[in-house]
Formats: structure tokens, C-alpha cells, sequence
């Protein structure tokens, strides 16, 4: 029997295959949109724009304004003027207006999660369930911090930094805006957010929200375009904090980049995070989390759990079941309530991901592909796999993928899980699977990781700090430790 | 006719071992009049390297001794410091313009300042941990830990005050040291390390080198093993040098912008924030349903 066989499980000769369910509400999409600075949507100044497409059907969404130098610096300005006033106002005023934010983003869910699916390619279950409830909870989180610096860092007064830049990423595209906003703005600073280039709309659509809910002018303001105007927002005089999740290649450009000036930096970049499986490991619960851990969102995620190390005495039985739930996924439309794996983002990153494949194969590693059926005609696909056979020196094993692709590893002992985890310039986020209280902890202690999963992965919530060691950046956003970043120490 | 005294070249403190560089260099330490007082090793880049290399054994085992155990060992050092608390305040004043009172301050001021970080050792993650309310059924916390090796660049002045500040901050969580002490702190950085040298402090676990911060500043914070640069008294040339090379790896740079009069200051300097510069902080997810 083949794997194509046994995904349509036919155990008594009936077609088990799913009806297509399709989300029906449709946000409304303008063909253009502007930059959003001081308060209103406005075209860059040179009146450039580029297209931003679904990925799913490669089909046009909408024309973006693409900012210049000169629109950042108006943004900038608008940011600086609008500094004073906002860390002015009281601070239960100025979480009023986050509450309010939240409020309107769950009134406004459906459409976002439609729009950052059709935008960014991910499953609708995942933009429903998991981005947009925790975009309203993170902004509802920071609100009632707003008012509480001084418990939150108490016998130290602080003060906001002033104008902040944050420059996001297409993978989580309304979360990310919402982790870097929250903190930023509970903490009485402004903003000058650059979404990403591929993923503009939920963040122009959040500004709307912004124009409803009565923010002053100037507080965020939100400026689309490309890496370009990314450095503008980075080289600008008036920046006074910058904030940046995305690629560690960038992340570096970016330390360079603001080397002469004592700006604190947030930077939140790359992984290969290991996930670690024992022998005594509750083995149903590990698949399901090795399987959240590495397919979720295509593995478009920087803390995923990339490098799979499972205890030699189990690798057998443990890639067999993991092929088995693998052939269960269903990729596809993700506009289909069903469809576990949706769209690569962009054609750029299905080449990257294809280069890498194809690297792993040349290498040696044994690729797993099981694909259930024809991937849709139109738009950027790549299905569900992984590799065994995986040495560490292979570049599957140590380069980002960031897709849905699985280099399987075995270890013998905890100190080799421990050395073959560790061994990574990366350090962002790990997971261990075990019964073993102690070695949960021994272990725990011993991963170089920002945050660690056990017995659990890839689960986030506001109130918990996330970010890396090593080269997966510094700074934390989320919870408590997160609020440090946005405010600097006046005792001196 | 009167007695020739015997002039002392300070070494370095690398792994637990006084080497002289390994470049054979050495500047001489003038006493006020001009005289030779005494000379230091001048370290070298070869020198750091080692440096950082028996930093990751020290890291290791100071990393594994107990909180109470590095409190207690630096407790050690500030009762020996205060027992040679005369040869501190007369290296001091070698530099005219340290009058011997202030000298005797800064020097009762360093003492105390390895008695506040010896009680912060098993504190410091009561105060900067937490347990998070996450939304779902999970035990979730946030810990600090060690970041591994971090590189102290000293300032030239306070000199005795600036470096032991530095170190007992990166040490207080658990790191491995490697410290810079310029050559207006060398003489001072040499009898620090007489007195850690003979606290209980594991070999490697802190490293002393003086010499020049231009010339060591590039393989310290390029070095893969080196997680933080702390800097103080840096020029703004400096500063940004220090950033661009710290970009090859992403490693953290902190330039303290302290003022002479603001390290005497406890709750400034000695206060648990000042440990997040040298700490990183992990968060651990479990589930607590069955």
C-alpha cells in the first residue's frame, strides 16, 4: 500500500475525503491603499506603489503605497511631534485607548483573519483561532499595564522612549504589529511601524481601526513598502528605539546600520529550534506536537521546532507514526475551514525553500514526501515533508528553512540531545518531550533557548515573554520582561 | 647607603594562572615622580583569546556552584580585599590626583560593593523572575540565567571602583569573566586579582588582562564564545567600532554611561537591573492539566 493510499483511509471501502468548507465572509478590500501618517491614508510622495497578491491564486489584492525616505520622514516627525502629549496623558487614558483597540479588533475578527489569510496564504483555523484572538488579547494585556509602570519596574522611574521603528514580518503578519504596538504604546511611546512587504493589508485595515477608535494623529503611524524603506526608518535622526523581528541576516544589517548611535535595539530573528523526544515520552501527545511544532503555518514560523532529535531507541516507530499524521494533512485552499496547510508566502520564499530541499536530497538526507493529492494549479505551493538520514553538518540541519520541512535526528544520551541542540549559532526556542519531571528541568536549564516548550510547543500568549539567545537576537516582547524594552531607566 | 627595592611586574590572570603576555610585552606603571614604580603585562589579542577560552571552563563550573556558594565566595573576596585595603589605596594614589581620602573611599566603596553583589547572588531571580498568567492550562515562568562568557571593558577611572563593579555584575549571575583593565587601572587590576586569586573562585571563572581596550576590543567581541560586551568610559569611536563588530554575531553591547561620581552611587549601580545587562532571560511552558 502506498502513503497515497492510506491518506484517503478507505478502511471500509467508503471515501472518507472531506467536503470542501469554504469561509464565507468577505472583508472589503479597496484597490489602493495609502500610508498612514498623522492620522490619515496618504500616497507617498513620489506616488509609487507596488501589488500585493494572494498567494493562493496568485491573484491581485490591492496596490500599496510604497514609501520613500521622504514619507518615513514625515512619519517621523509626525511620530515626534506626537510624542509628548501621548507619554503625557495619564496613563489609564492612554490604556483606555488599547482596551478600546481590543475591543474593536474581536468586533472586526472575521474579516481581519479572512484578509490576513487571503493576504498571507495561512490556514483561515489559524488566522481565526490562533493570530486574531491573540492580537486582541495582546493589545487587551498592555492596556491595563499602561497605568502600572511604576509596580511593573518599581524602585526605578522610567520614562518612554520617545518615536520607536518597528519593521515586521509576513509570517504572523496582525500578531506581529500587535507584539510590537501594545507594549510600545502602553508604555507612552509612538510609533513608525513598517509592515512587510508581502503582508501590507491587515496592518493598513488595523489603522483604520486606529482612525475609529480616536487614537491622536501621529501616535502610530504605519509605513508599507520594501527593505528600502525599512533602512529609511532605521537611519532616521528622530528614532529613538528600534525594534525588528525578521531575518538574522537583516537583524545584523541593522546592528551596523545604527552601530554609531546608542539606540537600544529589540531584535527578534532566526531559528532552527531543536525538539527534543525521549523514549518515555507520552508518544501520541509528542506526534501531535512535533507535527504543531514544524507544519504550523508552513512552517513559517521563526521559533519552529525544525530539528527533530528523537532517543535512537524509538527513531524507528516514532518516523513511522510521524509519516503516518503527516499523510493526514490536508494542504490546500486556505480559505477552506479544513485545509491544515495553506500557501507559501511568496514565490521568493517557495524558491528558497525548493533550493533547500534540494540541497538536503544532494546531501544524502532521505526526504519523506507524502503528498495526499495534486497541490491547486495556481499560486505558491510546497507540501508537508522531512528528512532522515540527517547528518549535523548538512545544511537542512543547520540553515532556516522557514517551511514545512523536518530534519529527524537521533541521540543516545540527554548530554548528546543536549550538545546536538546547543550546537547552533541559533538559540530561539526548543522543545522536550519526557515523563521525567527532573529531566524536564535538567534539560530545560541546560538549552540555550529563549523559551522552552515542554511536553507542549509553539503556544503564546501575552503574558509571556518570548525572544532568543545567541543569533536569534536579544530584548523580549510579551509579558513583563517585554514592557523593559519600551522604557529607559531615569536614575541617573 | 639605602636599600634597592625590588620593582614587581604585574601578569595577567588567565584561567586561574599568571602568565606575562604571550607577546613578551610590558608598560611601565610611573609613581609620581616620574620613577618606575612598577610594570604590567601588556595583553595582546593572543592573550584575550586565551582568556576567553579558559573563560568557557570557568563558565561552567561557576555557572554550576550554587547561588549561596558564589555569594559566599564573593563575600570571600570583599574579606580579602579589605585586609590589603592599604596597598589598594597606595596603587591608587600613584595617579596625583586622587587625594588619599578619596583613594580610602573608593577603596572602602569596592569592598562594599562586593558585599552588596555577594548577597545579590541568590536574590536577583526573586526579584527579575515570574511566574506568567498565560490564558490555558500551563505552568508558565520566566528565569534568568547566565549568558556564558561576558567581555568587561574597565574604565580608565574610578579605576578600582569602575572594575569591580564590572566584574561582580557579570559574575554575580553565573558568567564567566574576561575584564579589560586599561592601562591607568592595570596596577589596581593586578592586586584585584591577588585578592580573587585566593577567594575560592574557580579557575577561569574570572580573567583579568591590562592593556589597551583599542587593541583588544576587536577579537573580544568578535569572539563566538563572548555573549555580552560591557563597556564604560568608552569614546563614542569606540562605542560604535565595538557595535559593528558585535553585529558579525548579534552579541549584546551595553557602554555604561556612568559619570565619575555615579558609581559611588548603590542604588544606581547596584541595583538588580543592572544583572539584565549580563542575563538572559528563559521561559518555560509545561502543561498542568492531565
Amino acid at each position: 500500500m502506498t502513503d497515497q493510499d492510506t491518506a484517503v483511509a478507505d478502511v471500509n471501502g467508503l471515501d472518507w475525503d472531506y467536503s470542501p468548507a469554504p469561509e464565507r465572509t468577505r472583508p472589503e478590500i479597496a484597490s489602493t491603499y495609502g500610508l498612514f501618517i498623522d492620522g490619515v491614508f496618504q500616497p507617498a510622495q513620489d506616488e509609487r506603489t507596488f501589488v500585493t497578491t494572494n498567494p493562493a491564486t496568485g491573484a491581485r489584492l490591492a496596490r500599496v503605497a510604497q514609501a520613500g525616505a521622504a514619507d518615513v520622514d514625515l512619519a517621523m516627525q509626525a511620530a515626534k511631534n506626537a510624542a509628548r502629549p501621548w507619554a503625557r496623558l495619564s496613563g489609564r487614558q492612554r490604556g483606555k485607548y488599547l482596551f478600546r483597540l481590543a475591543r474593536r479588533i474581536q468586533e472586526c475578527a472575521r474579516e481581519l483573519a479572512v484578509l490576513e489569510t487571503m493576504d498571507g496564504g495561512k490556514p483561515i483555523k489559524e488566522s481565526r483561532d490562533v493570530d486574531l484572538p491573540l492580537v486582541a488579547a495582546h493589545f487587551f494585556y498592555h492596556a491595563g499595564w499602561a497605568d502600572k509602570l511604576e509596580w511593573a519596574f518599581q524602585g526605578r522611574p522610567v520614562k518612554p522612549h520617545g518615536v520607536c521603528g518597528q519593521i515586521i514580518p509576513w509570517n504572523f503578519p496582525l500578531l506581529m504589529a500587535a507584539w510590537k504596538l501594545a507594549p510600545a504604546l502602553a508604555c507612552g511611546n509612538t510609533v513608525v511601524l513598517k509592515p512587510a512587504e508581502t503582508t501590507p493589508l491587515t496592518a493598513l485595515h488595523l489603522a483604520q481601526l486606529l482612525q475609529e477608535i480616536d487614537l491622536p494623529p501621529g501616535v502610530v503611524n504605519i509605513v508599507t513598502g520594501d527593505g528600502e524603506t525599512g533602512a529609511a526608518v532605521a537611519a532616521h535622526p528622530a528614532l529613538s528605539k528600534l525594534a525588528f523581528t525578521g531575518s538574522t541576516e537583516v537583524g545584523k544589517a541593522l546592528m551596523r546600520q545604527t552601530a554609531s548611535r546608542d539606540i537600544p535595539l529589540t531584535l527578534e530573528l532566526g531559528g532552527k529550534s531543536p525538539h527534543i523526544i525521549f523514549a518515555d515520552a507520552a508518544m501520541e501527545q509528542a506526534i501531535e506536537g512535533v507535527v504543531n511544532g514544524i507544519w504550523f503555518n508552513q512552517g513559517h514560523v521563526c521559533c519552529a521546532g525544525s530539528r527533530l532529535l528523537v532517543e535512537e531507541s524509538i527513531l524507528e516507530p516514532f518516523v513511522a507514526a510521524l509519516r503516518d499524521r503527516m499523510a493526514q494533512l490536508r494542504v490546500g485552499d486556505p480559505l477552506d475551514k479544513n485545509t491544515d496547510i495553506g500557501a507559501i508566502n511568496s514565490r521568493e520564499q517557495l524558491e528558497r525553500i525548493r533550493t533547500l530541499v534540494r540541497l538536503g536530497q544532494e546531501e544524502g538526507a532521505i526526504l519523506h514526501d507524502v503528498q495526499t493529492g495534486p497541490l491547486p494549479g495556481k499560486g505558491w505551493w510546497f507540501p508537508p515533508c522531512f528528512f532522515t538520514g540527517v547528518q549535523p553538518s548538512h545544511v537542512v540541519a543547520r540553515e532556516e528553512i522557514f517551511g514545512p520541512v523536518l530534519s529527524v535526528m537521533s541521540f543516545r544520551t540527554p548530554e548528546e540531545a543536549i550538545r546536538r541542540a546547543n550546537s547552533t549559532p541559533y538559540g530561539l526556542a526548543a522543545g522536550i518531550w519526557t515523563d521525567k519531571g527532573s529531566k524536564i528541568f535538567d534539560m530545560a536549564q541546560r538549552l540555550e533557548a529563549g523559551v522552552v516548550w515542554c511536553n507542549t510547543y509553539n503556544q503564546f500568549d501575552p503574558a509571556s515573554p518570548f525572544g532568543g539567545v545567541k543569533e536569534s537576537g536579544f530584548g523580549r516582547e510579551g509579558g513583563l520582561h517585554g514592557l523593559r524594552a519600551y522604557v529607559r531607566g531615569v536614575d541617573r | 647607603m639605602s636599600r634597592l627595592e625590588v620593582v614587581k611586574t604585574g601578569k595577567l590572570w588567565i584561567g586561574g594562572s599568571w602568565p606575562r603576555s604571550e607577546s613578551g610585552r610590558t608598560f611601565t606603571v610611573e609613581a609620581p615622580d616620574g620613577s618606575v614604580h612598577s610594570r604590567c603585562a601588556l595583553a595582546s589579542r593572543k592573550d584575550a583569546r586565551d582568556a576567553v577560552e579558559a573563560a568557557r571552563a570557568g563558565w561552567s563550573s561557576w555557572s554550576g556552584a550554587t547561588a549561596l556558594l558564589r555569594a559566599q565566595i564573593l563575600y570571600r573576596a570583599a574579606e580579602m580585599m579589605e585586609s590589603r585595603a592599604d596597598e589598594f589605596v597606595s596603587a591608587l594614589t600613584l595617579e596625583p590626583s586622587l587625594k588619599p581620602a578619596s583613594a580610602r573611599k573608593e577603596v572602602g566603596a569596592s569592598v562594599d560593593r562586593l558585599v552588596t553583589f555577594a548577597g545579590w547572588c541568590d536574590k536577583y531571580q526573586q526579584v527579575l523572575g515570574c511566574q506568567n498568567p498565560v490564558t490555558g492550562p500551563y505552568h508558565n515562568f520566566t528565569i534568568p540565567q547566565s549568558v556564558g562568557i561576558v567581555a568587561v571593558l574597565a574604565p580608565p577611572t574610578p579605576s578600582l571602583l569602575g572594575l569591580v563593579t564590572m566584574v561582580a555584575t557579570a559574575a554575580v549571575p553565573g558568567n564567566a569573566v574576561v575584564a579589560v583593565a586599561p592601562r591607568q587601572a592595570a596596577l589596581v587590576a593586578v592586586l584585584l586579582g591577588e585578592v580573587l586569586a585566593v577567594s575560592d573562585i574557580p579557575d577561569g571563572a574570572i580573567n583579568l588582562l591590562t592593556g589597551d581596550v583599542r587593541e583588544l576590543l576587536e577579537p573580544l567581541a568578535s569572539h563566538r564564545e563572548v555573549q555580552v560586551v560591557l563597556g564604560a568610559g568608552l569614546s563614542k569611536g569606540q562605542r560604535t567600532s565595538l557595535r559593528e563588530v558585535a553585529a558579525q554575531g548579534v552579541r549584546r553591547v551595553h557602554a555604561l554611561p556612568w559619570k565619575q561620581d555615579d558609581w559611588l552611587e548603590d542604588h544606581l549601580v547596584a541595583a538588580p537591573w543592572q544583572l539584565e545587562r549580563v542575563l538572559d532571560f528563559k521561559t518555560l511552558w509545561h502543561p498542568c492539566a492531565v
